[in-house]
């Protein structure tokens, strides 16, 4: 039963530690470490030192800017009424340039102007967060994983409010940045270009999706299973198999004749995980760029299932 | 342990309040309705399907008018549309027209009673208007209201101003100046099922016959030029057909291509029918009485009000559930001149 657990059961209390000394680093570590024991229920008990830096730094100053722009000109559209912007803040939204701008750069400010300097400040925090992963994962010594995995990221949400607009010539083809209003322009993308789910980088992008959360779920499960018997020192497994290793590959090895090993888990998920984005990238890029109607491109390539015709003599009315 | 279950199960139950005040109650009733797999099925509340019956009940049909003896046209003056009909026959119309439209203002929400052949009310021009409308939509229309066609009821129901009708909607005051504009969208717009989708998606689609159609016809770009903002505008108004109709989108369309219409159920070419009725409805009758309305009578910005999906149907797939409420007036309202 001790075990059988859903929140972490171990905190460690002492003198908070402060890691390897790193070279060079501009800044140091700010802050005096402190404990918490509710954040020590879903991991480290310990807050702190965090390093800024001035990539951490300037990041949180320009998404600041960028949470602003959006959040004042979605208070705006509701004439600043406090109510109403609480009320309908999932339906609120910043929108992208009308078409007729196309690719101007400085529309007027009330008309995508506002979108263009949102977009800005976001993106370069974006951008100067990577920097920061990718400099702290040097300083550190890691490998690239982390930072290569946020690049897979980062490109979807370029292709989606930068490429993709560029190359069709219209900043107006972008996201609008609201919560509902992005997931309708979602919806309307894929009945303008003919239902996404014929996209085969789509369709990639969606199992690597749904992998990894089956990847996460096995993996996480697994380990869980394992841990009285140390199974979550996962790194100590890989070179020296204990028991809970053996356990969780013969686990999996019995119920689909297969398993992951330790190390290779994690290969797994950082792939699927990757994927993801970078296949749906992809898949956004071409639509509208170089296929403009997924079902009728599927129909040409033999993926689209026939079906009976249920209802002979339904026709286009205007074609008659 | 111990605290973890009960915290699940009270997370659990305040995220589900919220929920359940959306939700209806199982059981359903669902009608498979095109081919296996493809959804096309229609899933309805019985529960909000009786109150929805119990709303749209036609009323009991008038005792038919003797036929013959002299003309209308002939016994009172200034009868312009109706001149073909018996006294009688005029008579029960007129008495139908004030049960289905004024029933509590009476023969004076459009007459003189000082005078009643005179013009000097409105609402008399109005009424004179709609009766050649209705006979044009029985006559001409056909493909969208076949032979269960349309009276006053349809739209009215005991009410002056039909409930369902829209206007030019600019929404709610925005700040203005520098500030991002709303581009017509991003509101809790009931119009059009509470989506952020364009809250006024009638304007261009149902008065100017602005095409709906938006998705390219060809797999490879060949020009086709259709901005994204045109999809969000035509989906808006599909948003609005299913809430007027009180369907889903497979009541038309197989949804794995929505323009398709070798897959599409016949009720899409009936809907097709309507749009451009409706659209020949508002420019050729709603539009030409500008002048006519009162500004009372008109949208705030200063528009006549105009029919939409909703004016007519009012939730049933088909108005008055299928009523046949037409052939019972088929002799006055099929008289009046178009």
């Amino acid at each position: 039963m001790e075990y059988q657990n859903i929140f972490t059961r171990v905190q460690l209390r002492g003198e908070p530690e402060m890691g390897v000394t790193a070279k060079d680093d501009a800044w140091g570590r700010d802050g005096t470490p402190f404990f918490s024991n509710l954040i020590g229920k879903i991991g480290n008990a310990q807050i702190g030192p965090i390093y800024l830096g001035w990539t951490g730094t300037m990041s949180l100053i320009f998404g600041i800017i960028a949470f602003e722009i959006i959040g004042l000109n979605m208070w705006a559209s509701v004439n600043w009424d406090p109510v109403q912007f609480v009320r309908q803040l999932p339906w609120l939204a910043l929108e992208p340039p009308l078409p007729e701008h196309g690719l101007k750069i400085l529309p007027p400010m009330n008309e995508g102007g506002w979108w263009l300097l949102a977009g800005f400040f976001l993106t370069a925090s974006i951008l100067l967060w990577w920097v920061r992963m990718y400099s702290r994962a040097r300083q550190l010594g890691l490998g690239m994983h982390i930072p290569a995995a946020f690049a897979s990221a980062i490109w979807l949400y370029l292709v989606l409010g930068f490429i993709r607009p560029l190359l069709m010539g219209s900043w107006s083809e972008a996201v609008p940045f609201g919560i509902f209003p992005h997931l309708d322009w979602t919806a309307a993308f894929s009945l303008r270009y003919g239902n996404l789910f014929y996209n085969p980088f789509h369709m990639l992008s969606i199992a690597f999706l749904y992998g990894s959360a089956l990847l996460f779920a096995m993996h996480g499960a697994t380990i869980l299973a394992v841990s009285h018997l140390g199974g979550e020192r996962e790194l100590e497994q890989i070179t020296d198999r204990g028991t809970a290793s053996e356990r969780a590959a013969l686990f999996w090895r019995w119920t689909m004749g297969f398993n992951a090993t330790m190390e290779s888990v994690h290969r797994w998920a950082w792939w699927f995980a990757v994927l993801t984005t970078l296949t749906g990238g992809i898949g956004i890029l071409l639509t509208g760029t170089v296929v403009d109607n997924w079902y009728l491109w599927g129909m040409k390539h033999g993926i689209v299932p026939p079906y009976p015709d249920m209802w002979p003599g339904v026709a286009d009315p205007a074609a008659q | 342990m111990k605290i973890a279950i009960p915290a699940a199960i009270g997370v659990a139950t305040l995220l589900a309040i919220p929920m359940m005040l959306q939700w209806e109650r199982p059981p359903m009733d669902s009608a498979q309705q095109g081919f296996r797999g493809t959804g096309m099925v229609q899933i309805d509340n019985p529960r909000m399907v009786a109150v929805k019956k119990a709303a749209n009940v036609a009323p009991e049909p008038s005792d038919q008018a003797e036929t013959g003896g002299p003309k209308a046209s002939e016994i009172y003056e200034n009868v312009q549309v109706l001149g073909d009909l018996n006294e009688a026959q005029f008579t029960r119309l007129m008495l139908a027209i004030t049960e289905w439209v004024s029933p509590e203002e009476g023969c004076n929400y459009c007459h003189n009673p000082e005078n009643l052949a005179e013009d000097s009310v409105y609402t008399k021009v109005v009424a004179r208007k709609m009766l050649q409308m209705t006979a044009t939509i029985n006559a001409q229309w056909q493909p969208h209201v076949a032979e269960t066609g349309v009276t006053c009821y349809t739209c009215h129901r005991g009410q002056p101003v039909p409930a369902n009708v829209w206007s030019i909607n600019p929404g709610p005051k925005q700040a203005g100046g520098m500030a991002a504009k709303r581009n017509g969208q991003n509101l809790a717009a009931a119009e059009v099922g509470v989506t952020s989708l364009p809250y006024d998606p009638f304007s261009d689609l149902l008065t100017k016959a602005q095409s709906i159609r938006v998705s390219a016809s060809t797999a490879l770009p060949t020009g086709h030029v259709s901005p994204i903002q045109d999809s969000e505008k035509t989906y808006g108004l599909m948003m609005h057909f299913s809430q007027s109709m009180g369907v889903n989108c497979t009541f038309c369309h197989n949804t794995r291509n929505f323009a398709d219409w070798s897959q599409s159920a016949p009720a899409r070419v009936k809907a097709w029918h309507g749009i451009e009725m409706v659209n020949h409805v508002n420019k050729n009758y709603m539009d030409t009485l500008a002048d006519v309305f009162p500004d009372n009578r008109k949208g705030p910005q200063g528009d006549v009000l105009k029919t939409n999906c909703a004016t007519c149907h009012q939730g049933a797939n088909k108005p008055l559930y299928g009523a046949q409420m037409l052939k019972d007036y088929m002799i006055e309202l099929g008289a009046a001149k178009q």
